[in-house]
């Protein structure tokens, strides 16, 4: 009965989003409050509605309702309550509803929040959105609906897939799909703009606060996965270029680019079209990652819910989406205002370079991901694009990007000082070379690019303390006076700031972990140990332990340091009863910001003396590499809780329509 | 195939992911000389595990990959050198064998797209640096006006 009033709403959710277009279009049209007012009370109602389907199918989850086919397909009754709800969007049917529950939630929140909005283009904006809201609902409704029932439900379900059944993961697509359809809203806010003809300092400040909030998701999204794929494939390894990593990474870059160019648009009125161009195109690369990923025309490690039949009615609806969006932009962009002039070297250079270069990186991501796909298709030939492209084309590009980037903040608008902004950033330029020396000196084996990278983040992180100090006119002014500036400091530079700190950080780890990780593996007796970086990690014991919906070998392993105990771990290998796929559970060991890292392999050797197939990785400086991505989060967090990018500040510098 | 998100590729992609351990450092395949076998390491990062998903030979514990893994090893043991083995490889599984794509006329778009990316953007603002719309000055009593009003605005 639940399963049924969910799958009512869903349609219902389908109907008040059509309704929500035609309103809010006719709204405009006929310039009527109260048309335009009806389409936002649909818009909240249309998520209503979403959000009652959705509560309903996690109903049926949590309940093990195995006659609703879904959750026949992907639960299973031992499994613990965390991955019963989390199983809600864990398959392609219940993603999908999680993600019209999303852009159905940021349609109400733009009709919600979005009140000091110019009239005319609020509705146009709550318009596009209620469109976008009946492509996805009518894609979810008729062709993957999630709710449907099965005539003779099975006794028990298949259960999820046991590599996704970790706190990690749970939460990850939450994150992931809030970031990814955030940019919706700036799509509908572009479109919006094209309509009425107008990109103005006010719409980019209408434009940040979203950016900021679906690109704060995104980056979350994207390092909870990384940290997943760290602790849970059990190698280590936390980035592979994978294309569905890919996926996820494109419209980061693009929200990111974004952020930069509509500053400009907002502080100088210039970059009116690219700003647009972006706005429109990350949403685009949104539903191009949902394409790749659900539709199966890349098969990989992370593609879980495949299905190729469905991946066509998903490149129609991007194909149509993108392209009427980048139609209306090739119309009404000649129109826009150019904006002011700026010298070579200005703050708005700085941020086009900025720009140009996330671009290029854009669309290196983009071609090492589906050059081999059009290769294919066009030569019969099969290419891999792997690591090492990515290492040759894309790192260039964010080198390039990082040793620019401390300078950009210090630059002044229109016509910049490039001695002062040296002057200024002399001492991060001195800790960062020291920084890469002492690397050089004291960490061996002595690796050069190890240690230029090393250089790298330091000159990151020590760029984005001078320009504090810089603001802040520290041990130049008095004490007082610099305290007081630094208190008045807007959020906005505080979470810049630490966005800036937290790439830093993520440079040093990313570096150090890359090139000075080291690994070992044995096969141990009872009583045998492997040494990885110095520490010695020797087995006590293993012994089998049950699980609720696995059986597993659970070792018990000391790390010790030149003969003293560090800390003791536990990694499991596990085989999960219902699908019988192995997994394994890492031992992790935290030593500062290092990790001692313990798999357990298989057990070989005669069953009256076995050996067990241990690997230890030492990891140096491996939580930074999860810790800059959290700063970088909370950067745009803060920056989010700026007054001056509050929703509706806007209205009282510009009439409204 | 049942209505059902496709089960067997899911199952597939699990397997695949559950089975790459950092499978190279089986002690049990080791080259006894350690610095033939970090060659070896170092050319297993490149190659490709066939029947995986973007996974290198160093990372897969399928079957296949062990097999290259031999390969490889017996190759660097022989005292073949990185390109030798590469080439062998090549000709025995085409080029998909390799994680890095060759510098050739069918991967040109592949290589220098990105960098065609960054001349048209420089390109883009060269342009417009150079732009020079007219921008007249203020006279005296202009000037006075827009700070009047510049001060009113920031009330």
């Amino acid at each position: 009965m639940i399963a049924e009033a969910g799958a009512f709403a869903l349609v219902l959710a389908l109907a008040l989003s059509v309704v929500q277009v035609g309103l809010s279009a006719a709204g405009r049209l006929r310039r009527s409050p109260a048309l335009a007012g009806a389409g936002e009370g649909a818009a909240l109602a249309a998520f209503g509605a979403n959000a009652v389907a959705f509560m309903a199918l996690m109903y049926a989850f949590v309940v093990s309702d195995f006659s609703v086919q879904n959750v026949a397909a992907n639960s299973h009754s031992a499994k613990p309550l965390l991955y019963r709800v989390a199983g809600t969007w864990g398959s392609h049917e219940g993603s999908m509803l999680l993600w019209c529950l999303a852009l159905t939630g940021f349609g109400a929140a733009v009709a919600g929040l979005g009140r000091d909005l110019p009239r005319g283009l609020r509705a146009v904006t709550v318009a596009t959105q209620g469109a976008l809201g009946v492509v996805f609902l009518a894609y979810t409704v008729f062709a993957s609906n999630p709710l449907a029932r099965l005539a003779e439900p099975p006794a028990e379900g298949r259960s999820l897939n046991p590599l996704l059944q970790d706190p990690a993961l749970a939460v990850h697509p939450p994150f992931l799909y809030a970031g990814y359809v955030g940019l919706s809203v700036v799509f509908s806010l572009a479109v919006a703009a094209l309509v009425e003809g107008r990109v103005d300092a006010a719409w980019s400040r209408w434009v940040r606060p979203w950016t900021l909030a679906a690109w704060s998701m995104l980056t979350v999204g994207i390092a909870l996965g990384s940290f997943w794929a760290y602790y849970e494939l059990g190698w280590g390894g936390w980035w592979f270029w994978d294309p569905v990593e890919n996926a996820s990474f494109m419209p980061w870059l693009i929200a990111t680019a974004l952020l930069h160019s509509a500053i400009v648009t907002e502080k100088r009125g210039a970059l009116a079209g690219w700003t647009v161009f972006l706005a429109l195109a990350g949403f685009s690369f949104s539903m191009l990652g949902a394409f790749l990923v659900r539709s199966g025309v890349l098969t990989s490690v992370h593609a879980f819910a495949v299905d190729p039949t469905r991946g066509v009615l998903l490149l129609i609806i991007l194909g149509v989406t993108a392209g009427l969006g980048f139609s209306l932009f090739a119309w009404r962009a000649p129109g826009l205002p150019r904006g002011g002039l700026f010298a070579p070297i200005s703050r708005e250079s700085a941020l086009v370079l900025n720009n140009i270069l996330l671009a290029a990186a854009t669309a290196t991501v983009l071609l090492g991901t589906l050059y081999p796909l059009i290769r294919e298709a066009m030569t019969g030939e099969a290419i891999s694009v792997g690591p090492p492209y990515f290492n040759l084309t894309f790192a260039p590009l964010m080198t390039g990007l990082m040793i620019l980037l401390p300078a950009g903040p210090l630059l002044a608008w229109k016509r910049g000082d490039a001695r002062g902004v040296v002057q200024r950033l002399w001492a991060a330029l001195l800790i960062a070379a020291a920084a890469g020396a002492l690397t050089l000196a004291l960490v061996s084996p002595r690796h050069l690019l190890g240690a230029l990278g090393v250089a790298m983040g330091a000159w990151l992180i020590a760029g984005a303390v001078a320009e504090i100090l810089e603001r802040t006119r520290a041990f130049r002014a008095p004490a007082a006076e610099s305290w007081r500036r630094f208190t008045g400091l807007p959020r906005g530079a505080w979470g810049m700031t630490l966005a800036h700190l937290g790439l830093g950080v993520f440079v040093l780890g990313a570096v150090f972990e890359t090139t000075w990780k080291s690994e070992a593996a044995e096969a141990l007796p009872l009583g045998g140990s492997v040494n990885a970086g110095g520490y010695e990690v020797r087995l006590d014991d293993v012994r089998p332990v049950a699980g609720p919906n696995y059986d597993a070998d659970r070792g018990a392993l000391t790390v010790t340091r030149a003969g003293r105990e560090i800390c003791r771990v536990a990694p499991e290998r596990r085989l999960y009863t219902a699908g019988g796929q192995t997994t394994t559970e890492v031992g992790l060991c935290y030593q500062g910001l290092s990790h001692v890292y313990v798999v357990l392999g298989e057990r070989r050797g005669d069953p009256a003396s076995p050996t067990f197939l241990v690997r230890a990785y030492w990891n140096p400086w491996a939580s930074l590499i999860f810790l800059g991505p959290a700063l970088m989060a909370t950067g745009g967090l803060v920056s989010l809780s700026d007054r001056r990018l509050r929703l509706g500040v806007g209205r009282r510098r510009e009439p409204a329509t | 195939m049942t209505p059902w998100t496709s089960p067997r590729a899911a199952l597939v992609a699990a397997l695949a992911a559950a089975l790459c351990l950092g499978a190279a450092s089986d002690p049990a395949e080791r080259l006894p000389d350690p610095a033939q076998e970090a060659r070896a390491r170092e050319i297993f990062r490149e190659v490709r595990c066939l029947v995986c998903q973007n996974e290198s030979i160093d990372d897969s514990d399928a079957e296949l990959a062990r097999d290259l893994r031999m390969i490889v090893r017996e190759q660097v043991k022989a005292g073949r050198s990185e390109g030798e083995i590469k080439r062998f490889l090549t000709d025995r599984y085409g080029e998909f064998v390799l994680l890095a794509p060759s510098f050739s006329a069918g991967n040109l778009v592949l290589w220098i797209g990105p960098f065609l990316v960054v001349l048209a953007g420089a390109a883009l603002l060269l342009k417009r640096l150079r732009a020079r719309a007219p921008e007249p000055e203020l006279d005296a009593e202009e000037a006075e006006r827009l700070d009047r009003l510049m001060q009113g605005d920031d009330r």
